[in-house]
């Protein structure tokens, strides 16, 4: 099966964060994209830039309405992704506990739907 | 289907014509089908039985016993809300209707079959595995399956008592000490069930509720208690403590002809470390005031933080202010708990205590 994990934290966080502590972040997520990589589980993995820098457009009534900002102002917002393989929600789970922000702020995992088949 | 109508040739001039071989034809296919399933070890194969499973309509008997553990799991995997898990153990592993549910847990039944549906739904979408979980994941796995077992149970034990629930929650409860016997905390829990079951009609006569101390012990179900002083043996035997059987013992000793209640205080002083918890120190100040004095018991209680809001408390409180002689304080503490108080029986005991705190 495959899943999305969505990375959400507080953005202030990470500038609040000391050299080390950041060090420490990218070793944990250098570790986890190995074993992704390696176990042949990565589909894709990004890092979203700041929220600062959104756009959000909605179509109504042909019209199209572009706005600064986010999806909805959040505490949280969301940072990153990842798309893995995984063969159970347990191993989904798993993955995304080792997310680092998983200490600070909250991965959301949701299946992706399977299209494969169906031609759409 | 070919294999069912071979089983019938086989079995019918045997065992005679059943009353009904179109049904056990059907039976006999799915459960044919379903050994087939059984037999497959890959746990995609057995994700894709559960998948099955979900599809079919809630009356029809699907499992059979080997896949019980893997299904409770699975019921009450963390993904799903609590009162999900509860609703899809007893549906699928406790195999009651969803009108029944739905009368148990007085919900209206569309409710309640939504939330079936959509765990059902979850489960398969999600891909929550049917397995029981590995090594790592097993304590805290086992604390929501015991979780979910308990909540069936007191849903039932009231009041209003529910006997049913109480039943089914036992049941579960000694499934999984059968299917795990090397699991102390679940013949902790199935003992804790039988002991407090064993009260269950001694603690409401006439719709008033009766206090343990007052409890006619004739109306007690002693062969019960007897199960489970023997549950609770075997659970102690694998020398792994753990809460279940921590409470367990002291439901036990409270069904002892004298109630030792410093080794009920020290069991529940080992339980709040354990769980803690401001109800377990209620109840072992409530021990305390028992076995070392009534001042000493209060104290005890004074010192309780975030329990404000519980009735039991207050009436816990009033009661020993009473018996300390200090009527005011407790005719006060009574009618905090009488504000506080979920049910007309807790409120008929509080006012029934008033009115006898008025009368000295």
């Amino acid at each position: 099966m495959q899943y999305a994990l969505l990375i959400y934290g507080e953005e202030g966080a990470w500038d609040a964060l000391a050299d080390d502590e950041r060090g420490a972040i990218y070793a944990a997520y250098g570790a986890l994209n190995g074993d992704l990589r390696e176990q042949g589980k990565l589909l894709a993995g990004e890092e979203l830039q700041s929220i600062a820098t959104a756009t959000t457009v909605r179509v109504r009534a042909d019209e199209s309405l572009v706005s600064d900002g986010p999806f909805a102002e959040t505490k949280e917002a969301l940072g990153g992704f990842y798309l893995i393989e995984a063969e159970t929600l347990d191993e989904a789970i798993e993955w995304a506990s080792r997310i680092p922000s998983a200490t600070t702020g909250t991965i959301e995992i949701r299946p992706i739907v399977d299209h494969s088949g169906t031609g759409t | 289907m070919q294999d069912a109508f071979v089983k019938a040739a086989e079995r019918w001039p045997r065992d005679g014509t059943p009353a009904s071989p179109g049904a056990w034809i059907v039976t006999t296919a799915r459960n044919a089908a379903i050994d087939r399933i059984r037999r497959e070890q890959t746990l995609a194969r057995k994700t894709e039985l559960l998948a099955r499973i979900a599809e079919l309509p809630d009356d029809e008997e699907a499992v059979i016993p080997d896949e019980r553990l893997e299904l409770i799991f699975a019921c009450c995997h963390p993904a799903l809300a609590a009162d999900a898990q509860v609703a899809l153990t007893l549906s699928l592993v406790g195999g009651l209707t969803t009108p029944e549910i739905a009368r148990a847990f007085i919900i209206p039944e569309p409710t309640l079959a939504q939330r079936l549906v959509r765990a059902k739904r979850k489960i398969r979408d999600a891909g929550i595995p049917l397995r029981v979980p590995p090594e790592h994941l097993l304590p805290e796995r086992l604390r929501t399956v015991f979780a979910a077992v308990y909540l069936v149970f007191n849903a039932g034990y009231g009041p209003p008592v529910r006997q049913e629930l109480c039943a089914e929650g036992i049941r579960l409860a000694l499934l999984l000490a059968t299917l795990m016997p090397d699991e102390a905390e679940a013949h902790g829990l199935h003992a804790l069930l039988l002991l407090q079951d064993a009260r269950r009609d001694a603690r409401v006569t006439d719709g008033r509720i009766v206090l343990l101390d007052d409890q006619d012990r004739k109306a007690w179900d002693w062969p019960e208690i007897e199960q489970g002083r023997a549950a609770l043996e075997r659970g102690l035997t694998l020398r792994m403590p753990g809460p279940y059987q921590l409470q367990a013992a002291i439901a036990a000793l409270h069904a002892e002809e004298t109630t030792d209640w410093h080794q009920i205080s020290l069991l529940y002083g080992r339980l709040a470390e354990l769980t803690p918890s401001p109800v377990v120190d209620l109840n072992r100040a409530v021990a305390i005031s028992m076995s070392e004095g009534l001042a000493e018991g209060l104290a005890l209680m004074d010192e309780i933080d975030r329990l404000d809001g519980y009735y039991l408390l207050h009436s816990a409180r009033a009661d020993l202010l009473r018996r300390l002689g200090r009527t005011d304080e407790s005719s006060a503490a009574y009618e905090r708990a009488l504000e506080l108080a979920p049910s007309d029986v807790e409120r008929d005991f509080l006012r029934g205590r008033l009115a006898e705190l008025d009368s000295v």
